[in-house]
């Protein structure tokens, strides 16, 4: 589905992403995590195109996907959601959805003609689902500003599948969440897989990564430091460096 | 009488040029360029009713299609910049269209008189409305069949999908491109169907002051045309015209009693009605209580 090969983002003489290596096959849920500044969120970046590469490719099934500009990328099927939170404030909860079904499938449906033939309707029903999904339903006319928290994630959640994506990244989508939001999270992104979506999930939380995803990568500085299943990812020893410090980890391997 | 129906026909044209800027305030974007599209679809309509003969409706959608072409052209290089920088390029090209103007001459004899631009001078003897024996109720009958025409255009634009659109983009460009909005389509768009509608009014100007130059497209004119859709708030096509009714109805006209004082009680109504209302006159808040008021229940796709 996705394949990052030796891809490189610097900033001046900052590595960002320094050479990294990725696949995330069709269905799979990975996850990517690592400390604080390692990466993550600019490999995200890369991959819908909000910062060019230094040096690499990026595949999205078989094809470079490197010239495409953001939105192309994301008509393509790729949809993401934001560290901080990113609606359209002054729309409706109903008109995020809305504005953001840019699908091929969906422009068909608006073109000229089949408006006229009827061909608008499943478009309304696809957002009736969406919000009965989030459980925003009551809340359609509501100002996305006014949402409380947890509901603007599920909105942004909601108007990222609104795109009919392929692969979905989600960029810490936990942040901020207490344990029982956290759990119906778990919920939501285990039901999206089922509808056949892959995705990369980049989190801090480790309840979360552990808990869904099939294989896990781990940043940091930049470089992949660790790949494996969570089970694995646990005991690695670098992992554990990279966390809490070189002493940390041999302290609590000798203890 | 003569004297109202100056003032209805003034308010018809500036909530055209304040509509015309509205669509392009939606998308977040600042275009000081107004007068420069407004100018254009003056002159281009001018000069097609009187040195080529043409009906006056033709005319003036020339003028409103060279409007929007001048303003797409604007649009695309503007739009690699950003914020203030795009204020200063519009701001320039409306100065250069503006100097153009001043210096372009083009008259034909017609009859014993020479007619048609001629730089500085300006462009006098429109004469299309008295040429054809319109009565001043029929004008502006006219006039206001495409302002309420216009009006009905963008506020059915901004109900729909496209309206919402290019108000996520005004909200949010990153967001907006990541749920895959092409940004340059829809700010170009936005810059072009503004620039029309500026022409659209700078043609209906013409023709019914009969006298256009250069001095009536200047920045000022731009920053009008910004003031009302933000005076009167971005949450519906009516704030503008309550803007432009508030303002030239009112502040202009209504004040002119107090002679010299006026101009500085303008300045003071406006920081007033800014601080009192700092959404614009027509806020969200507001337009909902409206709809709830009278019953309407907004629509959903």
């Amino acid at each position: 589905m996705l394949e990052l090969e030796r891809v490189s983002r610097h900033f001046g003489g900052v590595r960002a992403v320094d050479g990294l290596d990725l696949k995330v096959r069709d269905g799979e849920i990975v996850g990517l995590i690592g400390p604080n500044g390692s990466g993550k969120s600019t490999t995200v970046n890369l991959v819908t195109g909000l910062f060019s590469l230094t040096s690499g490719q990026i595949r999205f099934r078989g094809q470079d996907i490197a010239p495409l500009p953001t939105h192309m990328r994301l008509q393509g099927g790729i949809a993401r959601t934001f560290q901080n939170i990113r609606l359209f404030g002054q729309l409706t909860v109903w008109q995020n959805l809305w504005v953001a079904q840019n699908s091929p499938a969906d422009r068909a449906k608006r073109g000229f003609f089949s408006r006229w033939l009827g061909g608008q309707s499943g478009v309304r029903d696809e957002i009736v689902s969406l919000l009965e999904f989030s459980g925003l339903a009551h809340k359609q006319d509501e100002l996305a500003s006014n949402l409380a928290f947890g509901e603007q994630r599920r909105l942004e959640l909601a108007r990222a599948m609104a795109t009919k994506p392929k692969l979905l990244l989600l960029d810490e989508p936990a942040a901020g969440m207490n344990s029982e939001e956290i759990g119906q999270l778990r919920e939501r992104i285990l039901k999206l897989r089922e509808r056949g979506l892959t995705i990369l999930l980049v989190e801090h939380v480790m309840e979360l990564v552990m808990g869904v995803t099939d294989r896990i990568a781990v940043l940091n500085f930049g470089q992949k430091i660790a790949e494996g299943t969570p089970a694995e990812i646990q005991k690695d020893a670098a992992v554990r460096k990279a966390y809490l410090g070189g002493d940390a980890a041999a302290a609590e391997g000798g203890s | 009488m003569e004297f109202y129906f100056g003032l209805a026909q003034t308010i018809g044209i500036h909530t055209l040029l304040g509509l015309s800027a509205y669509i392009i305030l939606l998308t977040g974007q600042m275009s000081l360029a107004q007068a420069a599209f407004y100018a254009i679809g003056a002159y281009v309509s001018g000069m097609l009713t009187v040195l080529w003969g043409w009906h006056i409706v033709p005319a003036m959608f020339a003028g409103a299609a060279l409007g929007a072409a001048a303003a797409a052209a604007v649009g695309f290089p503007a739009l690699r910049v950003k914020g203030l920088m795009l204020v200063i390029a519009t701001l320039a090209f409306g100065e250069g269209v503006r100097l153009f103007f001043f210096n372009f001459d083009y008259q034909v004899q017609k009859g014993n008189i020479k007619v048609g631009p001629l730089g500085g001078e300006g462009f006098r003897q429109i004469r299309y409305f008295p040429e054809n024996g319109w009565t001043s109720d029929e004008v502006m009958l006219f006039v206001w069949v495409f302002v309420i025409l216009v009006m009905a255009m963008i506020w059915w634009f901004d109900r729909s999908r496209y309206g919402s659109v290019l108000r996520a983009v005004g909200d949010d460009e990153l967001a907006a491109q990541s749920v895959g909005i092409n940004l340059t389509a829809v700010k170009v768009s936005a810059m072009a169907i503004g620039g029309a509608v500026a022409g659209l009014a700078g043609s209906l100007y013409a023709h019914y002051t009969t006298h256009i130059e250069h001095l009536a497209f200047g920045v000022l004119q731009s920053v009008f045309a910004i003031a009302y859709p933000i005076i009167g708030g971005l949450a519906s096509v009516f704030g503008t015209l309550a803007a432009v009714i508030f303002v030239q109805g009112f502040l202009v006209e209504g004040l002119r009693f107090l002679g010299d004082w006026r101009n500085l009680l303008f300045g003071l109504l406006i920081i007033v009605a800014m601080v009192v209302r700092p959404n614009g006159f027509l806020d969200g808040q507001m337009l909902r209580n409206f709809k709830r008021w009278f019953g309407i229940r907004s629509r959903n796709a």
